[in-house]
């Protein structure tokens, strides 16, 4: 039972960190339909930010939490300034081009970004400091669950709630959801579509910086490719949930990663993605919308 | 960052070796001109009362860069040893012979040198072709000693009285995890992970095969884990919940360093011991405090040898250039081998196999003797620690 508990508690943490990446994933997809491939990077390039600001701090002799919300903010700031950037610059000129063209243009960024930040920083893994406070009261359960890890479950939770708050309550959400359903029609109303678009993608990658930081210091280490292998696995998160849909990204997350930490478990880590993938095969066999996901009505 | 290596490298050994292909057709014409002082000095070397010794090898083709620092580090040797009167008052004549890294090659390779009636062979480089040829030179009852071929079965089947090298076989990083863990950690749940790829995978198996084969502990887990995983906890838990007290790592850096870090954060204590991918001072920069205590092997450290030095100076003299791959091991086997023709008092085949594994010889690699499978003993891995953030070699 202890064993299964503890399987229960790395599947969740696993699965809050695909979750925190997907979301991103989840929204943009929502707005205008598009796979945004370069969303590990912006993730990737959140863990640097902070990792630079939190090494100036260090340095400076700021400590404790004033260091890991000053890395943060910068790192959020900083990583909504390039998905903003990125939106303009790779997919903005494309909206009217036929769907293919800004997933190619998608992929070209995420591959320019990496290299950007391979020739800027390094190519080595770097150490990530852990700057998440660490719990006294969690010490006897340490070994089921670490401060680390109940941050990110929490994170990932308040950010799911606050989003829907968010999409269902707010004008802004308002204007969102229009854009979704039907972008001219939304524009007719008095919606500033091109501003909405915007709001989405900073807000998908502040969502992708915080991930960065707690996943970052996490895992502990980073380096310039930590954005492409988190990202396939948020993405297919996302694609599992619903893409397009906030709980289903969640719910995406946490499947795959109680299905990869149980898979681990009882069977052996050999197989770890092939059950991850195989649920993914199911799920779309049965559900092609995926498990939240509309099924999209035919426009006749 | 090796994964991706292996990727342009192996593209670079193919144009490598379309480049070679192109220089070949030429050397092929070259070759013939080359060849006949070389003939002429066979029939000097044969008429006079000489020690001969063969050097075969791969001296051309794709591999050519293997095997040629092997005759220029056999010919440094025996410049030095005929300057000073060469040994038992006999000069010592090289009769170089080219395997280009064929096994079918090689037999008549062998073949040859047997005919020409060598006394001993350093020699050969290729693992394929070192079997080929090994049980010609036994038939005959001639010692051959390589600097690179480490197949461990040409050591463990036993069925090669005549063979000896100054390389650590494939397997000796498991062989002394294994013995290590066993022996020094007193493990008796040894855990062994790997990170599915070729050379994580292959030592991973070596270290399993090992451990059942001691009979003295078991192996509580053997599993892939994924690389670049976000979280390696599922993997860790498991580690627990078999209780081991060892875990035996296949593979590099970046996921070591992620596991042994989860295996900390959640108190655990289990002894972590890896291999020459994880004896890197990224992983001690990367896990940090967690690093502490964790055992890899890596490659015996030569550059401090005054011998090493010098060899590597009377290259650079000879040749002009920064000497090639196995040269320091050519270097040793060569002088292993000339050593015990000279403590032998002949080149008699029972009293040379003698004395290759009593004497002990100084070469580059150190102090080394071989042992009865012929496996050069000092030759090879050691095992490392992380203390106080540095790796430090294991008495």
């Amino acid at each position: 039972m202890e064993y299964f508990l503890e399987l229960f508690v790395g599947g969740l943490t696993r699965g809050s960190i695909y979750a925190l990446i997907a979301l991103g994933y989840t929204m943009v997809y929502g707005i205008i339909e598009l796979i945004n491939f370069a969303h590990g990077e912006i993730y990737m390039i959140g863990a640097f930010t902070a990792l630079i600001v939190a090494s100036v701090l260090t340095l400076s002799g700021f400590s404790g939490v004033s260091v890991l919300i000053l890395a943060a903010v910068f790192a959020v700031v900083y990583a909504s300034a390039y998905g903003f950037t990125v939106e303009k610059i790779a997919y903005k000129p494309l909206r009217q081009a036929p769907r293919l063209s800004p997933l190619i243009s998608a992929i070209g960024m995420s591959i320019f970004l990496q290299n950007y930040v391979l020739l800027a920083q390094t190519s080595d893994f770097l150490p990530f400091p852990n700057l998440l406070p660490q719990f006294d009261f969690l010490a006897p359960y340490a070994a089921v669950i670490g401060s680390t890890e109940l941050f990110i479950i929490a994170t990932t939770a308040v950010v799911m709630v606050l989003l829907t708050v968010l999409i269902k309550f707010t004008r802004m959400g308002k204007a969102m959801r229009a854009t979704a359903q039907d972008r001219t029609m939304a524009m007719l109303t008095g919606v500033n579509v091109n501003r909405v678009i915007s709001n989405t993608f900073i807000l998908g990658s502040a969502l992708a910086a915080l991930g960065g930081v707690l996943i970052a210091s996490h895992t502990g280490r980073i380096n310039f490719y930590i954005g492409f292998l988190a990202g396939i696995k948020a993405f297919t998160a996302a694609v599992l949930g619903g893409i397009g849909s906030i709980p289903g990204a969640v719910l995406g997350g946490l499947l795959l990663g109680w299905t990869e930490s149980f898979a681990t478990g009882y069977v052996s880590s050999d197989y770890e993605d092939v059950f991850a993938f195989l649920l993914l095969v199911l799920v779309l066999i049965f559900r092609p919308a995926g498990l939240l996901g509309r099924t999209p009505t035919g426009k006749v | 960052m090796k994964r991706f290596l292996h990727r342009s490298s192996s593209s670079l050994i193919f144009s490598g070796f379309l480049i070679l292909l192109l220089l070949a057709s030429l050397a092929g014409c070259a070759g013939e001109e080359g060849k006949s002082p070389a003939g002429g000095e066979k029939k000097e070397a044969a008429a006079a009362n000489d020690i001969r010794i063969g050097v075969a090898g791969a001296h051309s083709g794709d591999l050519a860069s293997y095997g040629l620092p092997t005759v220029k580090a056999a010919e440094l040797v025996v410049k030095d040893i005929n300057a000073k009167g060469g040994i038992l008052g006999r000069q010592v004549k090289l009769l170089v012979e080219d395997d280009a890294c064929k096994p079918e090659m090689a037999a008549n390779t062998a073949a040859k040198l047997v005919s020409a009636k060598v006394h001993a062979v350093i020699g050969h480089i290729c693992s394929g072709a070192t079997k080929a040829a090994i049980g010609i030179y036994k038939d005959a009852g001639i010692v051959a000693i390589t600097p690179s071929a480490t197949n461990p079965e040409l050591t463990q089947s036993g069925r090669y009285p005549n063979f000896f090298r100054t390389i650590a076989p494939d397997d000796a990083q498991a062989k002394m995890q294994v013995d290590f863990a066993l022996n020094r950690l007193n493990a008796r749940r040894i855990a062994v992970l790997h990170d599915k790829g070729d050379y994580g995978k292959g030592l991973a198996e070596f270290a399993k095969k090992f451990v059942e084969a001691s009979g003295a502990a078991e192996v509580v887990l053997f599993e892939g884990v994924t690389p670049g995983a976000v979280d390696y906890s599922a993997v860790v838990q498991k580690i627990r919940g078999a209780n081991a007290d060892a875990v035996i790592y296949g593979g590099y850096h970046p996921e070591a360093s992620s596991i042994v870090m989860q295996m900390r954060k959640k108190g655990m204590k289990t002894a972590f011991l890896s291999d020459d991918g994880v004896k890197d001072t990224t992983f001690i920069k990367v896990a940090g405090p967690y690093a502490e205590g964790v055992y890899a092997t890596g490659p015996r450290d030569t550059s401090s040898n005054p011998i090493a030095i010098a060899a590597n100076e009377a290259h650079k003299k000879a040749y002009g250039s920064e000497p090639g791959a196995f040269f320091l091991n050519a270097y040793a086997a060569t002088q292993a081998l000339l050593n015990a023709i000279e403590k032998a008092g002949s080149t008699d085949y029972e009293k040379v196999r003698q004395a290759l594994r009593s004497q002990e010889v100084e070469t580059p690699l150190g102090t080394i003797h071989f042992d009865v499978k012929g496996e050069a003993v000092g030759v090879g891995f050691a095992m490392y620690q992380v203390k106080n953030g540095v790796y430090t070699e294991v008495e």
